[in-house]
């Protein structure tokens, strides 16, 4: 990303063609105010639904602000410590949030990146039909989660469910409890979510296959290399942005998993599948504490922040 | 040997079309069997007989008005649409084309909130729209979602890959900012507009988290949030709930097929930035 900010920012800053100043307020073409004008119906969404909640978010989060009461005492970080002692009522909640989204992630993140990288490179080159099948294969990503949520309980359902009678007929086990049970419901939502989403990361990835020059894999031939060489020396290579960008936002997806948990296995079972955003929600929108609720967000955007980091720096230490 | 290695190649492809296909048939059938139609085993794979069951039990219900929510979500994704293409064209123009004091900053700030999952700012901003009342109104799924980065970047991008040249023609035959703006850059811009507008479509309709907990009222709710309501009360009435999922995807599907090239060059584009 830094190189296309770099690019843009240099090019913009190039000095004013002369001769177009035209004295005090007034720049190369136009009022000193119009840039601010051209930004401001933006930049107010912005500021009241994109940055002012980042601050007020951490200041919600050092007061005991529950959205039903009038006073909201300043707390400083009681919320915080309820989080890490043990001894609080919310401690082993929050813990299991954090443990169920940490297991969904570490199944999920895998095979979102190698699956649709697979996909893509059957669809890297052109032949009849390649449209229709990235379009078959990106269908399912089109529909909301609550489409593809209420579909797959139904599909799971233990007796009713396509998914068991089709087992059944093939004479494999037709009573597996696909959503209210482990490990089963995590095959389930891990699964269900690489069917709606594989087909996103897939077209990401064939973007940035059409990008690898291919003479790299002619050089790669007469060099005598075999198909599964050019993958490892040039492809791979040659998709290392990309894969960074697929990782990275893969791990943030996958780590803000909701809809998929609240109706495909709806927690169970138990509270075991319940999520960390799902937990967040709850218990500021519903069980109205919003103080332990930006708690738990300013807690969470970090651990994301610290995985993201390390991400990028294992990409970048390898590069070198 | 190619032949049969193209013959693999295709029943591969077509098996995994199968895996992606299916379930979304099996919507479409499930929503016009009957209630014990839906519920055979083994079942049946076509409607015996052809039943509107489904679709009856969903448009004429007073406890969950389904085609309202339907209208709810077109007139919310369709002015967030627009919301979304005239704040983030303008701001994309002043930062890709202006000079002005702060606009590295202020770019450095947008940029920086695209790496910030938008669900942990739901608590702080469930407060704001509270303060504006917004809560329990169109206004809320219309407009807090259009503070993303995304739309922003994205036309920045695009505008900073034309040619400056037809611009500067325009402003040599006096034309301002704003006409340049409206009569030059954007006329070039539409491919880049149709993505944006698709996606930004895509994403408010399909949007769940955050109407799940800031509609209340039935005849408020959008789409995605009444079918988490349809399911609690239909349980395993699977043709009603099928129908409420035919209902829900039937436009993005017909988006999809018109404007695949929009969406998938969308998708693709915004993985470029990386």
């Amino acid at each position: 990303m830094a190189d296309v900010i770099e690019v843009g920012a240099a090019r913009s800053d190039a000095p004013p063609p002369a001769g177009r100043l035209r004295g005090r307020g007034v720049t190369e073409r136009g009022h000193r105010a119009t840039p601010y004008l051209f930004l401001a119906p933006y930049l107010v969404l912005f500021l009241v639904f994109g940055l002012a909640p980042i601050l007020f978010g951490v200041w919600i989060s050092l007061h005991q602000w529950d959205l039903q009461l009038p006073n909201r005492p300043f707390i400083g970080l009681d919320n915080y410590q309820d989080l890490f002692s043990s001894d609080s009522a919310i401690y082993g909640d929050w813990w299991s949030s954090v443990r169920a989204t940490a297991i969904f992630t570490v199944l999920s993140v895998p095979l979102l990146v190698v699956v649709p990288l697979g996909l893509a490179l059957l669809l890297n080159r052109s032949f009849p039909g390649r449209t229709f099948f990235r379009a078959a294969f990106f269908a399912p990503y089109v529909l909301g989660v609550a489409v593809i949520g209420l579909l797959w309980r139904f599909l799971l359902d233990a007796n009713l469910g396509l998914v068991n009678r089709l087992l059944g007929v093939v004479g494999l086990p037709s009573d597996t409890p696909w959503v209210t049970d482990v490990p089963w419901a995590w095959v389930s939502l891990v699964g269900v979510t690489v069917w709606w989403t594989c087909g996103f990361n897939a077209v990401i990835y064939l973007a940035g296959l059409q990008d690898i020059p291919a003479e790299l894999y002619e050089a790669a031939k007469v060099d005598g290399a075999n198909s599964w060489d050019r993958f490892r020396h040039v492809t791979l290579p040659g998709l290392r942005p990309v894969l960074l960008f697929v990782l990275t936002t893969t791990i943030l997806a996958s780590a803000n998993v909701f809809g998929q948990a609240f109706l495909i296995t709806q927690g169970a079972p138990g509270e075991q599948t319940r999520t960390v955003v799902w937990r967040i929600v709850d218990e500021g929108l519903r069980d109205y504490d919003a103080g332990r609720a930006a708690a738990m967000s300013v807690l969470f955007a970090l651990m994301l922040a610290v995985v993201s980091i390390v991400n990028f720096r294992l990409f970048r230490y390898r590069e070198d | 040997m190619t032949s049969l290695r193209q013959g693999v190649r295709y029943a591969v492809l077509l098996l995994i079309t199968a895996v992606f296909v299916t379930p979304l048939i099996w919507m479409a059938l499930t929503s016009v069997k009957t209630y014990a139609d839906a519920q055979q085993d083994p079942p049946s794979w076509l409607p015996h007989p052809f039943s509107t069951y489904g679709y009856d039990a969903i448009i004429n219900n007073t406890a969950n008005p389904v085609l309202r929510w339907f209208v709810n979500s077109l007139l919310a994704a369709s002015l967030h649409t627009l919301l979304v293409l005239i704040t983030a064209s303008m701001a994309a123009y002043a930062l890709a084309r202006l000079r002005f004091v702060g606009r590295k900053l202020s770019f450095a700030l947008i940029v920086g909130t695209l790496f910030l999952p938008p669900t942990s700012l739901i608590i702080p901003n469930f407060v704001i729209a509270e303060r504006l009342n917004w809560i329990d109104t169109l206004t809320v799924v219309v407009v807090p979602g259009a503070a993303s980065a995304f739309g922003v970047f994205f036309l920045r991008q695009f505008f900073l890959s034309i040619p400056r040249e037809l611009e500067e023609a325009a402003v040599l035959d006096g034309a301002n900012h704003w006409e340049v703006f409206t009569r030059v850059l954007l006329p070039l811009s539409k491919p880049a507009l149709a993505n944006l507008a698709v996606l930004s479509f895509l994403t408010n309709w399909n949007d769940f988290l955050w109407p799940v907990y800031v509609l209340f009222s039935p005849e408020r709710l959008t789409l995605p949030a009444g079918l988490g309501l349809l399911q609690g009360a239909y349980v395993t009435d699977y043709p009603v709930i099928m129908a409420g999922a035919v209902l829900a995807s039937v436009p993005v599907l017909i988006l999809f097929v018109v404007a695949q090239r929009h969406i998938i060059q969308g998708v693709s584009r915004s993985g470029l930035k990386g």
